[in-house]
């Protein structure tokens, strides 16, 4: 203590000494982004979060070297894990469609997981107990239309209780996932509970005239996918409903001086972002499983937000994060096995890729300024 | 008596492209009113930002008492004497005078109200004001609350007082209260600082000005050399004409005629209380008060965005009669009613900030055309033409217009509405916060409205321009019509005695 204040006292005294100092690092906003710099700062993250992995797959003993080859190999490499890729990539585009209506009105759905389940539900119960007395196409079609009204009630709730009482949607549709998912828990483990599975507390399988066709080796939901691209896309960019989401979004007041219904856009939107999470719901239960359970969504829901922020709600660009998010989920599962490297670490690694994709937006909107060395020494 | 307090050299400060000063130097002296003075975006602000410690200058130094001195914060402006009182008050409404005087400071865990209140008592007498310690700021007129901030500022040691706009807010009478505080100020040795727009205040109070243009000091006089037109133009950078062109009004029939008009607030407490008017085709009627006596509640429950409590809105057209009261905007679209709507909040109401022109031309009348898709031709067409008639700076119409100037976004706005071709229009402070160039263009398409046969409403602050601009100024005074006055006849005292009569 004592040394401390005559070491200061010291300081103090000295001719360089300045009592106030211009701050070491200060942010500067960028109003210009020119060409290349967004290319330029994503290849730099995409590098910088390989070199901080490769640390982590040194660590572990591993080549890091071999490790991100058989990444690529193991998620790319043959048409069989290639199409397991696209069949994880299908139900993160569908979801991140979705949620980016929801936020594009500045709504915060993060229930997009209840949303999923409500539909994927909805379309078991016709799987389970309306096969035979449906001809063949028609079960999927009510299929789908029962996941897309559940899912599409389900996101509404919230935006009910929003223009009512002006509840707090983050709370409530973050809610409105764990009922959702007792629900299903319940079904599970109650009525819907396959009585020849030998006492294990499953869904029986979906019979054959409730599983979605397969084109080029993959279930069709990737087509859904596209398609749904295409009519979000449209529908944000050229519709008057679109027009009025963007409205609502950035200004609720300007909304309603333009003579918007604001409450009517948010069920309206919540409906939509809550059906095509049902859509989710469906080609899962339909299409990748052919049956339901209590962790079909696989967290989707939630990692379905990140590719809807790293898209920057850009329909085409979800495209291509959520093939991007499949690549680095694929190809880090066979790591445990032929690398020995624990599926704690996998993850990790998986992580260290979305904190460097997500930090670099950072670099795109601000520049950094240190400390000029002059000014030091003055 | 060295009489330099502060002074500043070579100052520069950039953010991302825009240069918002550049090599500028001042020196502030003791005894001395400064007028700052310069357009919108001509770094006033930005340059006062430095001194008060808000922001870091990129290149340039500051000395205080002739030493160098860094202010990285404003504590650090705090401890060298310089206080700054910003436009927007940053005070706690639930505390009092004294407790919001204090906050930040560092003490006792216990206050000594007695010995505390007595303080602020000394320091408000010394400068010739009143001011209670122990009223609560919810309570406060705004005048009030601006004599807490400077207090605020005086209590903590301040050599040097920087004012941004001070007299936005106040009344004639206020201002000149205001302007007697400040030449005690300047008596005992201060130096003070007060940044503005009203030309007429600059040469009433000031000993010296000092003119901004685009970051650059383009000018420096003693006031008493000084006049509004030679000010006007170092500003501007070239001659203008300062007149607003009035005609002989031709006055037809009355196209808003509103009985009883009665609005709650949030609270409950009324609003708007019995207003009646009418309102003519060709005519200006200016609508006066200070801020927050209704003004805000009369504009919107007209365009049906404020609920009310009582009393009827009828609009005339052509003898026809229609009651807008009930009416959602919506449905005053459909029914053909062209009433046009410039509200205060411009970004905030009636443009939507993050879209561009051609998206925010089309936000009233995207739903008049059919189908499911929108139509983005004609709003282009629109966004084409008002850039080229009405001198718009952008970079293009598909540029956010976030990114454009207050006096282009207003532009944009009046232009969007007056190209709807309304027979009502409702403008309210059309120029706050736009450059003495930008508010002569506003005034000029108001009057050319005007010539047109359209009724404006003009919602003002600036009683001069009031006094030219309009037909007749009504008065509101908490809510209450304390008068309608023929504008021709009516004097800035007269105005501001209905704007305080309770």
């Amino acid at each position: 203590m004592e040394n401390e204040n005559i070491k200061s006292e010291l300081l103090k005294n000295h001719p360089d000494y300045k009592e106030h100092q211009e701050p070491w690092i200060r942010m500067v906003k960028v109003d210009n982004v020119r060409r290349g710099i967004p290319l330029l700062v994503r290849v730099s993250a995409l590098l910088g979060a390989m070199l901080t992995g490769a640390i982590i797959i040194l660590a572990m003993g591993s080549n890091p070297v071999l490790v991100y080859t058989a990444m690529i190999t193991e998620s790319l490499g043959s048409p069989s894990v290639l199409r397991e890729t696209i069949r994880i990539a299908i139900p993160l585009l569908i979801t991140g469609l979705g949620i980016a209506l929801a936020f594009k009105m500045r709504f915060w759905n993060i229930g997009a997981e209840g949303q999923i389940i409500a539909g994927g539900v909805a379309a078991s119960y016709f799987a389970l107990f309306w096969n035979g007395y449906l001809p063949y196409p028609m079960l999927l079609i009510v299929m789908f239309i029962a996941a897309v009204v559940a899912g599409g009630i389900w996101g509404m709730i919230p935006a009910i209780f929003k223009s009512k009482w002006n509840t707090n949607e983050t709370l409530f549709t973050l809610m409105l996932n764990y009922i959702a998912l007792e629900g299903l828990r319940y079904l599970q483990y109650g009525p819907w509970r396959d009585p020849r599975a030998f006492g294990f507390p499953i869904i029986s399988p979906f019979p054959a005239e409730a599983r979605l066709p397969t084109l080029f080796g993959v279930h069709i939901g990737w087509i859904i996918a596209l398609l749904l691209v295409v009519l979000v896309h449209i529908y944000m960019k050229k519709s008057k409903q679109g027009y009025e989401i963007s409205v609502v979004g950035e200004s609720v007041q300007t909304a309603r001086y333009a003579g918007i219904n604001v409450n009517l856009v948010y069920l309206r939107t919540m409906f939509i972002s809550g059906a095509i999470a049902g859509i989710t719901g469906y080609v899962t239960v339909a299409g990748a499983n052919g049956t339901i359970s209590e962790e079909f969504t696989g967290g989707v829901g939630f990692t379905a937000i990140t590719v809807a922020w790293l898209a920057k709600l850009n329909p085409v660009a979800m495209i291509v994060i959520s093939c991007f998010l499949a690549i680095l989920d694929k190809g880090s599962g066979p790591l445990v096995n032929s690398f020995g490297i624990p599926s704690s670490v996998a993850g990790i690694i998986t992580g260290l890729f979305l904190f460097f994709m997500l930090g670099s937006e950072f670099f795109l909107n601000y520049r950094l300024v240190f400390r000029k060395k002059e000014e030091i020494k003055n | 008596m060295n009489n330099s307090a502060v002074k500043m050299v070579n100052i520069s400060k950039s953010f991302g492209t825009v240069q918002a000063n550049k090599n500028v130097s001042l020196e502030f002296k003791r005894g001395e009113i400064l007028a700052l003075l310069g357009e919108n975006g001509s770094g006033k602000t930005t340059l006062m930002n430095m001194l008060s410690g808000i922001y870091y200058q990129d290149s340039g130094e500051v000395f205080v008492d002739g030493e160098e001195v860094v202010i990285s914060s404003p504590k650090d402006a705090f401890d060298l004497g310089i206080g700054m009182i910003h436009q927007h008050f940053k005070l706690v409404d639930v505390l009092t005078a004294a407790e919001n005087i204090i906050l930040g400071l560092k003490g006792s865990i216990t206050i000594n109200r007695k010995k505390l209140a007595a303080e602020i008592r000394e320091i408000s007498e010394k400068y010739g004001f009143a001011l209670d310690p122990n009223k609560k700021v919810y309570d406060m007129s705004v005048s009030e609350k601006q004599k807490i901030e400077i207090v605020k500022v005086l209590y903590r040691g301040a050599d040097m007082l920087i004012l941004d706009e001070p007299t936005a807010v106040l009344t004639p009478q206020e201002s000149d209260v205001l302007f007697e505080m400040l030449r005690k100020m300047k008596e005992s040795g201060k130096a003070v600082v007060i940044i503005t727009h009203k030309l007429q205040e600059v040469i009433s109070i000031s000993d010296r000005v000092a003119i901004l243009r685009k970051g650059e000091l383009v000018s420096e006089m003693d006031t008493s050399d000084a006049t509004i037109k030679s000010l006007t133009e170092a500003m501007v950078g070239r001659k203008v004409d300062l007149a607003i062109k009035r005609e002989e009004p031709h006055f037809g029939e009355e196209k808003l005629i509103v009985t009883n008009l009665t609005c709650l607030n949030v609270e409950g407490h009324k609003a708007l209380n019995d207003v009646s008017f009418s309102l003519r085709a060709g005519e200006i009627l200016g609508i006066a008060g200070i801020a927050g006596s209704g003004q805000k509640e009369l504009c919107e429950s007209i365009t049906g965005l404020y609920p009310i409590e009582n009393g009827s809105i009828i609009y005339r057209e052509n003898d026809i009669q229609s009651e807008l009261r009930g009416l959602t905007p919506a449905e005053i679209i459909k029914k053909g009613i062209s009433l046009a709507f410039v509200p205060e909040d411009r970004l905030g109401m009636g443009l939507v900030a993050g879209l561009d022109m051609v998206d925010n031309m089309m936000l009233k009348s995207y739903n008049l055309e059919k189908g499911m898709l929108v139509n983005r031709k004609r709003p282009k067409r629109v966004a084409e033409m008002l850039i080229k008639a009405l001198d718009i700076v952008t970079p293009g119409v598909s540029t956010p217009v976030r990114r454009l100037s207050g006096g282009n976004v207003q532009k944009v706005l009046l232009g969007r509405e007056i190209n709807s071709e309304p027979s009502v229009l409702v403008v309210a402070y059309p120029v706050r916060g736009l450059d003495i160039n930008s508010s002569y263009t506003i005034y000029n398409l108001l009057n050319e409205q005007r010539k047109k046969g359209v009724a404006v409403m003009y919602i003002g602050e600036d009683l001069d321009v009031l006094i030219e601009l309009c037909d007749r100024i009504m008065v509101l005074c908490d809510g209450v019509v304390s008068g309608i006055v023929d504008a021709t006849k009516a004097t800035k005292e007269q105005l501001g005695f209905f704007m305080t009569s309770d």
